[in-house]
């Protein structure tokens, strides 16, 4: 027993130590100038992996076969529409933001509508949803680059005590996430579904209400996120979502999460958005090319999960 | 009139494809020659060899998130190397090949997730293939362009090559003691072991062979579009997902049918077809094609529960 709740705590230190690695050997390169900048624009940047996939593992929590594939869609989405509405006025901020989550939350439906009334696995109901969502996204997009509100965009590039404000922002989220999973019987029961759909019905969980939650949450998130990067990068693009598909299911699974559902993590989103930033800027700072750093991208996600997949596997 | 439900499982997305064409037809009945059908399949050939090769990965139980991004590297290896120098090119396939199998060899020893060890990979390829081809260019051999655009008397080629694709794999995965052991492996893989087979063995060889198919799949898409660039092929990871399941595959316990799902794949290019007949603005296309997908698995869900009904009487 005793190895076994050593063996539970393990899945996310190899992220953080990971982590850690890679920012050493990117500092040691710049000679410890860049330290204080590169850390903070790796919480910048790690902070919308995290946000979204705090999402994605709600809903990989859920068991085998549970996936979202609309999160960048969804972002996209909910970037535009929030820019669109708030018409670059501060007053405008909040009613943009209870937009973005209504959005979220109608994405998050239909996700759920699809893989209950259709019985389509989620992977092609959530790819079938981001379809529509993408063409809602060019439809209201034509082309136009509204800028976000001034405050709002003030809010989002600057520091509070140096630490990023989305990186606050994402924290409180992480903090409530963890609450959510560890602290309440809505926590308890997505694990036991992930662990046992069968069982966990026959326990008399409600196992389709927490599913539809779930799934609004993941989308809530993403839209959430999509209102966040907009606001940041000064406007909404059709492709801001696009790398935040990988990026949101690669941060679960090196985050120790487990695949297989009914085991989540969320400390390790943390650790995998910070490694999954630094791994790039480190191949950046040392000059390699862009076919080199993808394949080393590549090998050194492979390496993580060889490393900490080994000791699941010993279980 | 008794149906088993394996024949059910080919003849749902073989009526949703039906469907479909009419549609077409009814539309545009000038696509209803030689011309026409081959422009509306053409690219459904590179799409149907992905989907094999995915639903072979997925008859064992696994997810390939990197199809695409090693589709595409396979383009752009067809478009360089295998034109330029054929030994050096059917060298670095080969060795593609060989990648695959171990990485099958490795998410069995090490009990990995598939998703992630090929999501890995998937950057692997996509930067191999950048370092290939870092601007779109190349040319495709001339034996693979000859035989994409051949002109049978009898049928159209891209019907050809789809009907051919759907035979071989039929035989391959339905009707060999290897493609029953793929499946077995993914509908029971203890009782495979017990039964005194290398369930490691069957894993390689099924990755292998997904691997040989996506390089066929490479292949094809050069010698379709004479040329290649790095991103040539992404799309075809989700393409090649959605073909599988609507082709009556599953994603758990073995449950594939090649025949479906090279109709899959024929499906979701007609759909694009189709959308274009439509005149639908280009805003709504992607969309459109999710409502399709919506659409024929609506139908697929209501032709099943009638089967069951008549079951139960």
């Amino acid at each position: 027993m005793t190895t076994l709740s050593s063996l539970s705590g393990k899945p996310w230190i190899w992220s953080f130590a990971a982590t850690i690695i890679v920012w050493v050997v990117t500092v040691l390169f710049t000679g410890g100038s860049s330290s204080l900048g590169l850390t903070q624009a790796a919480l910048t940047f790690a902070a919308f992996s995290v946000v979204v996939g705090i999402g994605q593992m709600f809903v990989i929590t859920l068991g085998p076969g549970n996936i979202d594939l609309s999160v960048p869609a969804t972002m996209t989405l909910s970037g535009t529409i929030a820019l669109k509405i708030m018409e670059v006025q501060d007053g405008m901020i909040l009613i943009g933001l209870i937009v973005a989550i209504g959005l979220g939350i109608g994405v998050g439906i239909g996700n759920f509508a699809l893989i209950k009334l259709l019985r389509i696995p989620p992977i092609i109901a959530t790819l079938s949803m981001s379809f529509i969502v993408q063409s809602c996204a060019i439809w209201t997009n034509r082309g136009l680059r509204i800028k976000p509100p001034q405050a709002l965009s003030d809010f989002t590039t600057s520091y509070t005590f140096g630490v990023p404000n989305v990186a606050i922002v994402a924290g409180a989220l992480s903090v409530a996430a963890w609450f959510l999973l560890e602290r309440t019987i809505y926590g308890r029961w997505i694990s036991a579904i992930g662990q046992s759909p069968f069982a966990a019905r026959m326990a008399g969980i409600p196992v389709d209400g927490t599913r539809f939650v779930t799934y609004v949450l993941c989308a809530v998130l993403a839209s959430l996120c999509g209102y966040l990067l907009a606001s940041f990068s000064g406007g909404a693009a059709l492709n801001m979502g696009a790398e935040y598909l990988l990026m949101s299911i690669a941060v679960v699974v090196i985050g120790g999460t487990a695949v297989a559902g009914g085991n989540s993590n969320v400390p390790g989103i943390w650790g995998a958005s910070l490694f999954m930033f630094l791994v790039v800027s480190m191949l950046n700072t040392y000059g390699f090319g862009a076919g080199v750093r993808l394949i080393l991208t590549g090998l050194i996600i492979i390496g993580v999960i060889l490393a900490a997949g080994g000791k699941q596997a010993a279980r | 009139m008794k149906l088993s439900s394996s024949a059910i499982r080919t003849i749902l997305p073989a009526a949703s494809l039906a469907v479909l064409l009419a549609a077409v037809f009814y539309m545009q009945p000038r696509a209803m020659t030689y011309t026409g059908l081959n422009l509306l399949f053409n690219l459904a050939v590179p799409i149907a060899l992905a989907t094999v090769a995915q639903m072979l990965v997925m008859a064992v139980n696994d997810l390939d998130l990197s199809m695409g991004a090693f589709v595409s590297f396979c383009a752009c290896v067809a478009a360089t190397f295998l034109q330029a120098s054929p030994a050096i090119g059917i060298l670095i396939l080969a060795g593609a090949i060989a990648v695959y199998a171990a990485l099958g060899v490795i998410i069995h020893i090490r009990q990995l997730p598939s998703i992630v060890v090929t999501l890995g990979m998937s950057f692997v390829w996509a930067g191999l293939a950048v370092l290939i081809l870092p601007s779109p260019g190349g040319t495709a051999p001339e034996w693979a362009q000859a035989l994409m655009t051949a002109k049978p008397h009898f049928m159209p080629m891209a019907i050809l090559a789809s009907l051919v694709i759907a035979v071989l794999t039929h035989l391959l995965v339905m009707r060999s003691t290897f493609g029953v052991l793929i499946r077995g492996v993914g509908g029971n893989m203890r009782s495979v072991e017990r039964a005194g087979w290398s369930v490691i063995g069957i894993r390689a060889g099924a990755y292998a062979l997904a691997g040989l198919f996506a390089v066929l799949a490479g292949i094809a898409l050069v010698g379709l579009t004479t040329s290649a660039d790095a991103n040539i092929a992404l799309r075809y990871t989700l393409l090649s997902i959605a073909g599988v399941i609507l082709g009556g595959g599953e994603f758990v316990g073995g449950r594939v049918s090649p025949v479906g799902a090279v109709i899959g794949a024929l499906t979701l290019t007609l759909a694009g077809s189709f959308l274009s007949f439509m005149r639908i603005s280009p805003d709504w296309q992607i969309g459109a094609q999710g409502a399709i997908l919506i659409i024929v698995l609506a139908m697929r869900l209501a032709l099943n529960r009638m089967e069951k009904r008549e079951k139960v009487h």
